[in-house]
């Protein structure tokens, strides 16, 4: 365990610590992240996140058949993300069964990820995200995000921009980056947000806290940096599948062959 | 510069790939005067074009495919029948029976749930249903053989120029492959070692498909098996 | 069992192969694919373990909590095993509440250890009639390709060996506190379950899912570290001869020491 910040009105020894987070973060540092594509072999895309100490998995199917048929669209495919937390993925352990703060975070997430998709192409299809939470340490709705996104542009589907989440809040009267689970408990505030890099667009919004209206707007900002950054590693991530083989084939005597694109076109 | 990448780049959806006007190729799409991908794939820069060659995706139908697909329901005068597309297509009866249809007719008796067919895309109707056809020779109900499932995408690089790269592995297994273009392949071989080598080399071209000179490295490998062999 | 169509084709190639003695994969009838069992994974759960078997990937987490004890057995611990078969596991599982078949995963599992008697549940009462300490396995499926049985009870006891159960004191008035020490569960066997599918005369072990959606049955026999059978289930809708049963149990007992040591190759 990580040793806990001291309180303001507690004595500060006479060579002036700089203020640091429970875990030694700086105000505006993101918690070590990893992310990874392609990890469930059935499903038609897949990411694995870790966030800190938050671990979830994504499945991507479609876009596909929706059934039953009277949820489908005629003139458009659907959408529909579902986020769920395995009973071990908090202390204590919780029930299996879905709850309406899931179900919530499932909508907003839907929300956040709709405008990233070109949804007009597939009428009377779905497209169905699985986000599934292993381990939960706050922030777990925009890491889920952000590797939605990943199983997306990993299965193939076409995207107008990637989407990239990251929340900033506000802790022991400081505005940090990516609150962690006991910064979210203990903090004055949190604001996730999900951001589509290229375009430009905030599409999940939420505030939970007691701020002003400048710290807020501090926040979102703060928060639109930390995405920007997340983007970085899910390219990264998207790219790594085709830098392997790209690597061997360098160390191949090239043959000379153009045919490749060529016929791709076709 | 108009053009951001270099052909053969790596790009992710939301990168733009020229400012200003030129043609959208595939996996591109136009935003406020400018070209973008919307896959992640290969970028190539052609004469009047820019395109993305993405190697994931589900199959788009294209009339005029030829699709490997299993029956999955049976209505009145049709089969719906599973091409792994984002819709489901149609077989009518009237295409498979010469003969009027009558409500009395029991379609089992020429295609069942959990059948597989070769058939052809002949329509796309107006809510762009795949229209199936099994009129033709090397159409219809599949009695023999597995299929194999790799990305649609990948499909012309197991094809090859010209046949080029399905002809060596069907001279050199000497299996028959009917590939369709909805990325399912059916294949019947006369051994199981033949069988497993199709898989192999298959499954090879699936993961090195965005690799040049990769026509000669699957002769190779072939050859290098079947050596193993003897 | 699943209601998902089956391609006759598949049916067909599958038996056509196993005649000769191999599988589609070109494995032997007896051999298992490769396992990878990782422990220790997550942070927050008393144990965990991660299991890959072959494509099949399933995550197993142990919680240990304090509740209510079952009323006729007032100074006993409880044990409850769930499964959860997430729909990223596979195209045709839904959201929903437990199938079937995730119900009889659970059940099969946790009879398997409850008739071994893993933990000796009598050590994990606190106070007599109101707390005791309880054990959640959950079998948490994330790739379907076959064969949960197997790949979730290899799971579920390399999660409880490697398991750091917190330490309970109770004080005067009853009142449980969680302490800071942590101790290894004591575990009193080690069994495993080994998944036999028959395929028309065939007999086979761990099925993919394709030899899943074409067999005529399958016969789950869970074997300890004595060879002392544990736990049997028979299922699908066929008949399956005396000698097949002998040998099944043959196949079980044979297979489960070989699956028993890389479940605990970790400790």
């Amino acid at each position: 365990m990580s040793k806990k910040t001291k309180k303001k009105t507690t004595k500060r020894k006479s060579s002036k610590k700089e203020w640091a987070r429970v875990d030694g973060r700086k105000p505006d540092e993101l918690r070590p992240l990893i992310i990874e594509s392609g990890v469930i072999p059935n499903a038609d895309g897949s990411a694995y996140i870790e966030m800190g100490r938050n671990k979830i998995i994504v499945g991507v199917y479609g876009p596909r058949e929706m059934h039953p048929k009277r949820f489908s669209k005629p003139n458009s495919g659907v959408l529909r993300c579902r986020y769920h937390m395995a009973p071990f993925s908090v202390d204590p352990r919780r029930s299996p069964a879905p709850s309406r703060r899931d179900q919530e975070i499932s909508m907003v997430m839907t929300d956040a990820i709709e405008p990233a998709l070109f949804l007009e192409r597939y009428p009377r299809s779905v497209i169905d995200v699985y986000a599934e939470i292993i381990e939960a340490d706050g922030g777990t709705r925009c890491a889920s995000i952000n590797a939605a996104a990943v199983a997306l542009a990993d299965a193939g589907i076409p995207m107008k921009d990637l989407v990239s989440s990251c929340a900033a809040g506000k802790y022991d009267g400081k505005i940090v980056l990516d609150l962690g689970d006991y910064e979210d408990k203990k903090g004055e505030s949190d604001v996730p947000v999900a951001y589509l890099p290229k375009i430009g667009e905030v599409t999940l919004l939420q505030m939970e806290g007691i701020m002003t209206q400048e710290e807020t707007e501090k926040c979102i900002d703060l928060a639109i940096e930390g995405c920007k950054q997340v983007y970085e590693a899910q390219k990264e991530a998207l790219k790594k599948k085709y830098g392997m083989v790209e690597e061997a084939e360098e160390k191949e005597e090239e043959t000379g062959e153009e045919e490749t694109l060529e016929e791709e076109e076709e | 510069m108009s053009v951001k990448f270099e052909t053969r780049d790596i790009v992710v959806p939301g990168d733009l790939l020229y400012e200003g006007r030129i043609r959208t190729g595939e996996n591109t799409f136009r935003r406020e005067g400018n070209v973008y991908s919307n896959k992640v794939g290969l970028v190539n820069y052609s004469k009047d074009r820019v395109s993305v060659i993405a190697l994931e995706g589900t199959y788009t139908p294209l009339v005029g495919d030829l699709v490997v697909g299993m029956v999955s329901d049976i209505e009145l005068g049709q089969w719906v029948v599973d091409i792994g597309a984002s819709t489901d297509a149609i077989l009518t009866v009237n295409d498979a029976i010469n003969k009027s249809f009558r409500t009395n007719f029991d379609m089992t008796t020429v295609l069942d749930v959990g059948d597989i067919v070769v058939a052809k895309i002949v329509d796309l109707d107006r809510r762009r249903t795949p229209i199936l056809s099994i009129v033709g020779r090397e159409l219809g109900k599949v009695h023999e053989g597995f299929i194999m499932k790799i990305t649609p995408s990948k499909i012309p690089r197991l094809i090859g120029k010209k046949g080029s790269m399905i002809n060596m592995i069907l001279r050199e297994t000497r299996c028959q492959i009917t590939i369709g273009q909805n990325g399912r392949i059916l294949i019947n071989g006369r051994n199981r070692e033949d069988e497993e080598l199709v898989v192999k080399v298959i499954h090879k071209i699936e993961t090195e498909a965005h690799t040049s000179g990769l026509t000669n490295r699957i002769q190779e490998y072939l050859r290098k098996i079947k050596e193993d062999r003897k | 069992m699943s209601n998902t169509i089956v391609s006759r084709l598949k049916r067909k190639k599958i038996m056509d192969v196993l005649a000769t003695g191999k599988r589609m994969d070109g494995r032997e009838l007896l051999q298992y694919r490769e396992w990878e069992i990782k422990t220790n994974l997550l942070v927050k759960s008393e144990g965990s373990a991660e299991v890959k078997l072959g494509k099949t990937h399933v995550v197993v987490g142990v919680k240990v909590g304090i509740g209510h004890p079952f009323e006729d057995t007032p100074d006993a611990g409880v044990m409850m095993v769930n499964a959860e078969y997430t729909p990223a596991a596979h195209p045709t599982w839904e959201p929903g509440p437990p199938s079937d078949d995730a119900i009889e995963l659970a059940r099969v599992v946790d009879r398997g250890l409850r008739a071994a008697e893993i933990l000796d549940m009598d050590e994990l009462g606190l106070v007599s009639g109101e707390k005791v300490q309880m054990i959640f396995i959950d079998l948490y499926v994330l790739n379907y390709d076959g064969n949960l049985i197997d790949a979730c009870s290899a799971g579920a006891l390399a999660a409880l060996t490697s398991a750091e159960a917190p330490k309970f004191k109770v004080s005067k008035e009853d009142e449980v506190e969680k302490t800071d020490k942590t101790e290894k569960l004591k575990l009193k066997s080690h069994p495993v379950a080994v998944t036999v599918c028959k395929i028309d005369d065939s007999l086979i072990v761990d099925p993919t899912y394709d030899e899943e959606e074409v067999k005529d049955g399958r016969i789950t026999v869970t074997v300890d570290e004595n060879g002392n059978l544990n736990a049997i289930q028979k299922r699908g809708p066929v008949g399956f001869t005396v000698d097949e049963i002998k040998k099944c149990i043959n196949i079980a007992s044979e297979k489960a020491a070989e699956i028993r040591a890389i479940a605990l190759a970790g400790e």
